[in-house]
């Protein structure tokens, strides 16, 4: 992974309506999980309920990222 | 403490004997088991397969993370957590939980905190294969 990019992973339901369960982005005026979402999927509207994580800690969409980070999205968990 | 995923079908009493003989006999006095099993019907439609998704690594890392955190809450002497990944069939186990302590009380009410904890936290989803289509699971039911 080059140091001045984002892993951006999407799950379940996203992965599918999205296309790609996997792409990378620059971190060029990309500040904010928000900003992530919205560079990686051509700003399509986030459905709402959609959890995020950041290396694999769930956070909020305004926290913050910085290159070599992974930010994931996915829909509402239902396991067990 | 054990945390494992299992892409193959497993049986959960099978598990848990094995388990079982790791813990010190006569330490424990309770032991509480949760087993969720996947049912051929849901939402008034027969479901004939399940598929369940998960994020690799950050799965793996929640459970670790609500078993450690009953541990820290109550006083138990162990904890296994069995859940199933992939091409899932009705009837086949799901997931178990199982918590051994001195008394009841923590038994009890560990097993229900992590139930409910993986429930809401642990990232799975699940896809149903219905007669003529498929379908992703949007919540899952509430715990009362």
């Amino acid at each position: 992974m080059s140091s001045q990019t984002i892993q951006v992973r999407f799950f379940a339901s996203l992965r599918e309506q999205l296309g790609h369960g996997e792409v990378e982005i620059s971190t060029d005026s990309v500040e904010t999980i928000a900003d992530v979402w919205q560079r990686s999927t051509d700003g399509k509207q986030m459905p709402v309920n959609t959890l995020m994580a950041i290396n694999m800690e769930y956070v909020e969409a305004s926290h913050p990222v910085q290159p070599g980070d992974e930010v994931a999205f996915f829909p509402p968990v239902t396991g067990g | 403490m054990l945390v494992e995923l299992r892409p193959e079908p497993f049986e959960p009493y099978h598990e848990l004997a094995s388990y079982q003989e790791s813990i010190a006999a006569g330490q424990y006095g309770a032991t509480a088991v949760f087993v969720g099993s996947m049912r051929e019907f849901n939402e008034g439609d027969q479901v004939q397969k399940m598929w369940l998704e998960y994020y690799p690594g950050m799965t793996e890392k929640y459970l670790e993370s609500i078993a450690s955190e009953a541990m820290s809450k109550w006083d138990l002497l162990d904890v296994l957590i069995i859940h199933r990944t992939g091409e899932v069939s009705p009837s086949d186990s799901i997931v178990l939980v199982a918590v051994w302590s001195g008394h009841r009380a923590a038994a009890f009410e560990a097993s229900r905190y992590l139930m409910e904890e993986l429930k809401s936290r642990a990232p799975f989803w699940k896809k149903e294969q219905l007669d003529h289509k498929s379908r992703w699971v949007e919540h899952n039911t509430p715990a009362k």
